[in-house]
């Protein structure tokens, strides 16, 4: 039987979450299908059918899926659970949200933010906060899995799936949308990002920000933060990386006024160069870095913005 | 109306885990344990609920073993009035626990739940939704801001481009995320008193409940490690150095 994967998109345009999530199905399955959820999805289910690897896109177009609410989206999932032996979604915020549910309702266990198919029913996934990989079987059953898209290839561009309607399911009309405060940002998104310069509590406040944001626009890079930046109120929550917040593998990662908790380290720890700017030549942060610089910030960040020309 | 908040005995998020030789899981013998993070916040929003006058009573329910009275007494010492163990030794999966929870939620009729968005052991972030999935009632994950209306919740939540905010109508399930609230700590005059408050004590088989593994652990291991460093003396080396590692 064929995996389902579930399509994570935002106006208009499918994530690239999506193609990631597609590579982890196809290593479970032969054949892969995609389900796209929301309202005037036309253009991001012509994506979701570009995606090599992917034989059918599922398109259910109605105002009930405009915001992704777990709900309805859920009882969506069950309508056509029944032709699929695996069900799988980016562990984004949605797909954390909604997947739970459809194993609950199928009487399944879940199996969260895979980071590796060892074999089509034996997945690596990390626990406590990256410190240790477990290896874990789905023996029988529909297998229901979110995937660490920071761990996954996307598939490449160039297929041709066919593009099929699939009705609405009943809303259980419990939940409504009010409104959203999404970040505006013109550097890349973080769990997209080849580099990522992220600033922690060493920053001091929301005005210093703007000497990172300085190095991010140079760099072409997103702009990211550690827990206690963001508790501080220096940046918005969605700057978060962590092991609760965004889970993140860049080329380059420049961790800036960050001590290095454990929970940070959770969430970059698989960048492939890890560059530490800070104070505390004893910072944990040190620990994980592949260059380190013992500095005040403060005097480094110019000096680095000078050197980068 | 009542308020239920589950809490979950985990490794205390300051202790470095370390994976049995043996692999067959993490070393948890003389490691300090507390109450998992995320529901230490869910019970202080609980009890801003109780204080502000919305709910009357908060109830705290912990599944494992006998030490998880321990984590129900400092539920208590914050001020939870009452404890629920389901006793239960050794690991649980998150659908077990949900369908535990559901029966505890049909035998205690809470109008709202609220409990961690994950434990900071397993990392699963399922239970909630779960939960929220086996009593057909609507879910606030990851929530960060909380208004109760007449029959109804407006969730404010923290989701990957920012907030987003929904109205859900009640019982409901909420899941707390970090920035919810800063949990109190307990004052001794409390943790005394919190000594005196009930435990009622069950077991999973008493709540009806097949928790017997859908899912087979295989082993834990070490994750892999990076490479030592080197030290740059300034922001110039820096940029030579990363020019010749070819990434920009």
């Amino acid at each position: 039987m064929p995996a389902l994967v579930l399509a994570e998109h935002d106006k208009g345009r499918l994530s690239e979450a999506t193609a990631k999530t597609v590579t982890a199905a196809a290593q479970i399955s032969d054949t892969v299908h995609v389900l796209v959820a929301g309202q005037n999805i036309a253009s991001v289910s012509a994506a979701a059918a570009e995606i090599q690897g992917v034989a059918r896109v599922l398109a259910a177009d109605d105002a009930r899926y405009a915001h992704q609410l777990a709900e309805p989206l859920a009882e969506l999932i069950l309508s056509v659970a029944s032709k699929y032996d695996a069900i799988l979604a980016p562990a984004t915020a949605t797909g954390k949200s909604t997947l739970p549910r459809v194993a609950a309702r199928l009487d399944v266990a879940q199996v969260s933010e895979i980071v590796a198919v060892e074999a089509p029913d034996t997945f690596l996934r990390p626990i406590y906060a990256g410190n240790a990989i477990q290896k874990i079987q789905i023996p029988s059953g529909v297998k229901v899995i979110t995937v660490r898209t920071s761990a996954f290839k996307a598939a490449p561009l160039g297929g041709n799936a066919i593009i099929e309607t699939v009705a609405p399911a009943a809303d259980p009309g419990t939940s409504r949308f009010t409104s959203e405060n999404l970040s505006v940002s013109l550097r890349p998104e973080l769990t997209n990002a080849r580099i990522i310069v992220s600033g922690g509590r060493g920053m001091g406040s929301k005005e210093n920000f703007i000497l990172l944001e300085r190095i991010a626009d140079k760099m072409g890079a997103g702009l990211g933060a550690s827990r206690a930046a963001v508790d501080a109120g220096f940046v918005p929550n969605d700057y978060q990386v962590g092991q609760t917040g965004k889970i993140v593998a860049p080329e380059l990662y420049i961790a800036v006024g960050i001590s290095g908790a454990i929970q940070h380290l959770a969430g970059m720890k698989d960048s492939k160069i890890v560059v530490a700017i800070n104070k505390d030549e004893n910072a944990p942060i040190f620990g994980v870095a592949d260059y380190g610089l013992v500095a005040d910030l403060f005097e480094a960040l110019p000096e680095l913005e000078r050197a980068l020309g | 109306m009542k308020v239920l908040v589950p809490v979950k005995r985990v490794i205390d998020f300051n202790v470095a885990v370390r994976v049995k030789t043996d692999g067959s899981g993490v070393e948890l013998a003389n490691v300090k344990m507390s109450i998992n993070p995320f529901d230490e916040i869910a019970v202080e929003e609980a009890l801003r609920l109780k204080e502000k006058g919305t709910v009357t009573e908060v109830v705290a329910v912990s599944i494992g073993p006998a030490q998880a009275s321990e984590t129900l007494r400092t539920a208590m010492a914050m001020g939870a009035d009452r404890g629920i163990l389901i006793r239960h030794d050794g690991e649980l999966e998150p659908l077990a626990v949900a369908k535990i929870l559901k029966s505890v939620v049909e035998e205690e009729k809470p109008g709202l739940v609220i409990m961690g968005k994950q434990a900071i052991d397993d990392d699963c972030n399922q239970t909630g939704q779960m939960l929220a999935a086996l009593l057909n009632w609507p879910q606030g994950t990851f929530a960060s801001k909380l208004e109760i209306g007449d029959g109804h919740i407006q969730v404010t939540r923290e989701v990957d481009g920012g907030l987003q905010t929904i109205d859900l109508d009640m019982p409901a399930i909420i899941t707390t995320d970090l920035r919810l609230n800063e949990p109190r700590y307990a004052s001794l005059p409390n943790i005394m008193k919190a000594r005196k408050k009930p435990i009622a004590e069950k077991t999973a088989p008493e709540c009806g409940v097949d928790v017997s593994p859908r899912l087979k652990i295989l082993g834990v291991s070490e994750p892999s490690k990076r490479r030592t460093g080197t030290r740059v003396a300034n922001a110039g080396e820096l940029v030579t150095k990363l020019r010749e590692a070819g990434v920009f």
